[in-house]
């Protein structure tokens, strides 16, 4: 399943819509580092408003990507984790270190512009 | 006039003794007897146990009247209990009792205490009217005996069972009470934790202060355990979850109110709290939370300012 990634001024949002296989996390890894690179983006949200599970994978994945943009010179704000997810995710020890999390699209992209303007 | 009666039924009683039916019909007419020989001595008997009871240094939250009144009427119902061979009014009326008792602080001890000084007291009485005849004596015991303990254990349960309900309708409303969470402020949420924190509670904590973050869109929680007496390596890690659970949903988390005697324990436990905002007092959180948020609380007089 393809994740749509848009352009949204300096930043790209990209929305997962359902879930993941490990071989669709690798694809959205590798365009979304692609993209980051071509449109020169300051940031990315990556929306997981939809997802109602979330395995040990697809979390090492994230922080990977978050890693790799970062080297790129960009922020990554994940946003969108249901209340029930979080718990589940911290229960079972699966930890989302150093990567900023927001409540929604909304404030994931306050958050970078915040940051983009105050690092700037 | 009495021991009359008594005299002149034992003989024909002596006599038909046989058969299990037999045996039953006889069972019931020495019951009879019995309770005629209770309700015949019915005051002197009721003084007698009143006077033990105090004797005993049991029910001391009571008077000695409240004694001699509650005497009475378990005595009588004790009586009706015997009489009757049913125990729903017993029951009742422990029920009853244990109600209006509990909250002076009657141990069950103490309740089990005088039922069975009862017992023993009607017991004695049997044994001074009987004396001369063995056999009589044994046969009415075998009479009174099952029904006086069946009479403890009911009144016993009975007890129990209150303060059973008590105490689970008092965890009820702890549990419903406990744990609100509150909006100061447009994204700041305040968790006041108060008293003891068991699994069960944390977990519905976890999940109240989840679920409030994200309907009031909170950017900042500030957790305040000031109420909380004493924190164990449990709840101490579970703390730690749900600041990391909030942290994914995007609130910061400052705790507050951490007592000298819950810092150090924390400390000794090795609990990793280095990840945790924590600031001395209520207070001083919300300042820090309203700094995070760029709010700046002016005095009223000169104009307000901030977002």
């Amino acid at each position: 399943m393809e994740v749509p990634i848009l352009k949204q001024g300096d930043f790209l949002i990209a929305t997962v819509q359902a879930a993941l296989t490990d071989a669709d996390l690798l694809h959205f890894r590798a365009a979304l580092i692609q993209q980051v690179v071509r449109c020169r983006s300051r940031g990315v949200v990556v929306d997981l408003t939809s997802l109602d599970v979330m395995d040990s994978f697809a979390l090492r994945t994230l922080r990977e990507i978050a890693q790799t943009i970062r080297l790129r010179g960009a922020e990554t704000v994940i946003v969108g984790i249901q209340p029930e997810v979080a718990f589940a995710m911290v229960q079972l020890g699966l930890k989302l270190e150093d990567v900023t999390c927001a409540l929604d699209l909304e404030e994931g992209l306050a958050n970078l512009s915040y940051r983009s303007s105050s690092g700037a | 006039m009495t021991q009359n009666t008594g005299n002149a039924a034992a003989v024909p009683v002596q006599e038909e003794h046989g058969g299990t039916a037999e045996h039953l019909r006889t069972g019931s007419v020495l019951l009879r007897e019995l309770v005629a020989h209770l309700r015949e001595n019915r005051t002197q008997l009721r003084e007698e146990w009143a006077r033990r009871i105090t004797e005993a240094q049991l029910l001391t939250a009571m008077t000695k009247d409240e004694i001699f009144a509650e005497a009475t009427s378990v005595y009588d119902n004790y009586v009706e209990a015997l009489e009757t061979g049913t125990f729903e009014a017993l029951q009742a009326y422990a029920r009853n009792l244990s109600e209006r008792i509990i909250p002076r602080g009657v141990e069950t001890h103490e309740v089990v205490g005088i039922v069975l000084l009862l017992r023993d007291v009607l017991a004695r009485s049997l044994f001074a009217k009987y004396q001369a005849d063995f056999t009589k004596l044994n046969r009415i015991l075998d009479a009174y005996e099952p029904a006086a303990n069946r009479i403890a254990n009911t009144v016993a349960v009975g007890f129990v069972q209150e303060r059973e309900r008590i105490i689970r309708e008092q965890q009820e409303a702890i549990r419903e009470l406990s744990t609100p969470v509150l909006q100061v402020r447009e994204r700041l949420l305040i968790l006041p934790i108060i008293g003891v924190i068991d699994p069960q509670r944390a977990r519905q904590l976890t999940e109240q202060l989840l679920r409030g973050i994200r309907t009031n869109r909170a950017k900042v929680v500030v957790i305040d355990i000031t109420g909380v007496a004493a924190m164990d390596a449990t709840v101490a890690n579970h703390l730690v979850l749900t600041v990391e659970a909030s942290r994914l949903l995007g609130a910061t988390v400052i705790v507050t109110g951490l007592s000298p005697e819950i810092a150090q324990t924390i400390v000794n436990i090795g609990v990793d709290l280095g990840k945790m905002n924590t600031v001395g007092d209520l207070q001083g959180g919300i300042e820090q939370a309203e700094r995070l948020l760029g709010y700046k609380v002016v005095p009223f007089s000169e104009p307000r300012s901030g977002t």
